[in-house]
């Protein structure tokens, strides 16, 4: 017996342990992906020394040496490459930022259309629905942007509002002319809705405690529209407005959103609209119709139903899937290249081409769609855990 | 579509294998065209005199001509050429990655091409320079009135850096409007979304004709802003295919100053003249040296022909443009071709 027993606890070596298997697996993982994208950067190298390319980010600092069609911040052609491609990343950010938005009251309002009593309304939305989300997304882009391009030249360009001009050139609108009161107006608004947001909480709150209703619309907006408004009064009401006016080629003044971004922005805007409009839907019709009936008989009028009853309980399916919507949207947004709006991918190809830099300027691309991406991804993860259902 | 080509393409740089150049009889380019049987060649997507493919599919241009005249030395028949059709990005990855044999593809020749992207380059093909066409009816006639214009122009291209720097130089201003299809540039500008079309001189009196609904509504501002020597590009390191390359290229120019041209070269054949021997491999070695046959120029120009021969095909008289030789003559006749001697 002994003779057996031995042999058999020597034999229970570490191989067999449950504990050494789950972290040895992982270290062979994590050491296998690290030789291959180790190999994977040597043999780069090695290939295109071996071609005679040079290879680094040191062009980032060079001239770029030519100009971009729009930009958020200041850029000509004497600045560097870094700089250029930190403008194409704001350009992607700009259309990506605005189209989310949009796409977003889009959805909602489509989403809710879709499950509409009224017949007309939500026959419009299912046929918005089928046929944006059914056509892919690079026509829609491609659409718009040649319906935008033959839109009438400057010269007789449509004004349906004195000042402003839709035209082949991009519409072009009238702005109030800088003045040292308008950062003021601004700070007046973020106060304005944060007094909004503490109101409707301390109503919720005074409601949940008492059943109490206390109607916090109007005072809200009165208070987020109205605080700017006594700011500027306050001021002495300046302002001048500074409206375009044809000279030479084009509009000189104002200020403008050119065909490219409005094609692009209306293109990824319809066709995400459609996803999330079908999210929110499901979202919806996902809360059982008995909760519906139970507000109605305790008397809540049908806004307050979807307020108060449907919408907290439909978020918590909707948020994670309209995450990956907003991403797609973002990526999306790439297609800008096809049109000409000067996104990331379309002034890092330029860069690409200029300088030769192809493994540079695509990781560069890469990193920072992941970046961007990555950085939805937690913004919502934590939305959506504010809207998870708590239990209570 | 494109950057997934792209990335395609840079992702086949970075896991290409490895492989040594070997020096032996046959360089290593040489040697996969001839077992592959077949040339590939990056050629543009489509200008017109340049590469385009015809009513039939067929490619034609001067770029793809000189595609035919490289399939013609090396494997024998000017038809053994597959084309790839190349936007301004991807045609230099393409090349390093080794997608395509050769670029000829209205690439302009720069110093840091030449040098940090790993690329060697023929003699010129073609010389032009940065041109303007705008709309009749914006009453410009000349460059210098161009400014706060809306500026159609080639992502990547040594036009874009021209444009700037020229309007810059002139303290104007205008905006660039940046795509890289070429149907899609040319489209943004004929339907109005751009006052000027900017591009190599040569490749602008293609669009007007094929391009505008009414060719008479457009026009050519004189003057050439830059200096575009147009040439074939190899990857660094294969310096047999590079010679060839070079060899094919003054072929065609020899050919036209020694009087050989396709209809013409069969009868010429008996010349006394040592040079037409030597051209034509009666004489001499000049195949042999460079790896290839005897016959390598005779079958350019039989099958290909002349510089003349290829320019009046897609420039020249024969061509719908009837744009004039200009830079693109003879050495001896008031250009700048000079065909290196061969012998």
């Amino acid at each position: 017996m002994a003779d057996i027993q031995a042999p058999r606890k020597s034999n229970t070596s570490i191989l067999n342990s449950i504990a050494f298997r789950g972290v040895a697996y992982q270290v062979l993982l994590a050491a296998g992906v690290a030789f291959i994208g180790y190999y994977l950067y040597v043999n780069v190298n090695a290939n295109l020394e071996r071609q005679g390319i040079a290879t680094g980010f040191d062009f980032l600092s060079e001239d770029a040496g030519f100009d971009i069609g729009e930009s958020v911040i200041p850029f000509d052609s004497s600045q560097s490459y870094g700089r250029v491609l930190v403008a194409g990343i704001l350009n992607t950010l700009h259309v990506a930022i605005v189209g989310v938005f949009l796409a977003t009251i889009v959805g909602v309002l489509m989403g809710i259309a879709r499950v509409s009593r009224n017949w007309l309304v939500s026959k419009l939305a299912s046929g918005y629905v089928e046929v944006c989300r059914n056509v892919p997304v690079v026509l829609h882009v491609i659409f718009w942007a040649s319906v935008i391009r033959n839109l009438p030249s400057p010269r007789q360009a449509i004004t349906p509002f004195d000042g402003i001009f839709i035209t082949n050139r991009g519409i072009i609108y009238p702005i109030p002319e800088a003045h040292g009161i308008y950062p003021w107006l601004g700070v007046a608004l973020v106060v304005g809705i944060i007094g909004a947001f503490v109101l409707g909480r301390r109503a919720q709150k005074r409601r949940e405690e008492t059943g109490q209703f206390i109607p916090t619309f109007w005072p809200g907006l009165g208070l987020i529209l109205g605080l700017p408004t006594v700011v500027w009064l306050a001021a002495g009401a300046p302002l001048v407005w500074d409206v375009p006016a044809l000279r030479g080629f084009n509009y000189q003044g104002g200020a403008s959103l050119t065909p490219e971004f409005v094609a692009l922005l209306i293109g990824i805007t319809v066709y995400t609209g459609a996803f999330i409009a079908e999210i929110v839907r499901a979202g919806i019709q996902s809360v059982q119709h008995g909760q519906v009936e139970a507000a109605r008989s305790l008397g809540l009028r049908p806004g307050l139903v979807m307020r108060l009853v449907i919408l907290p309980q439909a978020l918590r399916v909707i948020v994670p899937p309209t995450t990956s919507q907003y991403l797609s949207l973002t990526k999306n947004s790439s297609l800008g290249v096809l049109i000409g709006y000067p996104d990331l991918v379309n002034v890092g190809n330029t860069t690409l081409n200029q300088t030769g830099q192809a493994v540079e300027a695509i990781a560069i691309m890469m990193l920072v769609y992941l970046l961007i991406s990555l950085t939805i991804s937690v913004f919502m993860n934590t939305y959506n855990r504010l809207v998870a259902i708590q239990e209570r | 579509m494109k950057n997934l080509k792209l990335t395609a393409v840079a992702a086949a740089l970075v896991i290409a294998q490895q492989t040594a150049p070997a020096l032996a009889a046959d360089g290593p380019t040489l040697k996969t065209v001839k077992e592959r049987g077949q040339l590939i060649c990056g050629v543009h997507q489509g200008r017109y005199g340049f590469a385009v493919a015809d009513s039939k599919g067929k490619w034609v241009g001067l770029d793809v001509d000189f595609c035919r005249a490289v399939a013609a030395a090396v494997l024998g028949d000017s038809e053994k050429v597959k084309y790839i059709p190349l936007g301004s990005v991807q045609r230099f990855p393409a090349l390093q990655s080794g997608e395509v044999d050769m670029l000829s593809r209205t690439t302009t020749v720069t110093l840091t091409r030449d040098a940090a992207l790993g690329f060697n380059f023929g003699p010129p093909t073609f010389y032009t320079g940065t041109g303007f066409m705008v709309r009749k009816d914006i009453k410009v006639t000349k460059v210098d009135e161009l400014d706060g214009a809306s500026v159609c122009v080639f992502p990547g291209s040594t036009t874009e850096k021209n444009v700037s720097g020229l309007f810059k130089s002139k303290n104007m201003k205008f905006t660039p409007v940046v795509i890289e299809n070429s149907k899609e540039l040319v489209g943004a500008y004929m339907s109005g979304r751009c006052d000027v079309l900017a591009m190599d001189q040569a490749g602008l009196p293609g669009h007007q004709q094929y391009d505008a609904k009414d060719p008479n509504e457009h026009v050519i501002l004189d003057g050439v802003f830059s200096k575009e020597p147009l040439a074939i590009g190899v990857r660094h390191g294969d310096d047999q295919w590079y010679d060839i390359i070079k060899y094919v290229t003054y072929a065609t120019f020899n050919a036209e100053e020694l009087g050989l041209h396709q209809a013409t070269v069969d009868k010429m054949k008996n010349s006394n003249n040592p040079n037409v021997q030597r051209l034509l491999g009666k004489s001499g070695d000049l195949g042999k040296k460079l790896g290839l046959d005897a016959e390598w120029s005779y079958r350019i120009i039989k099958q290909v022909g002349s510089y003349k021969d290829i320019y009046d095909r897609n420039f020249g008289e024969k061509s719908p443009l009837k744009l004039p030789r200009g830079l693109n003559a003879q050495w001896n006749d008031g250009g700048i071709l000079y065909g290196f001697p061969m012998k």
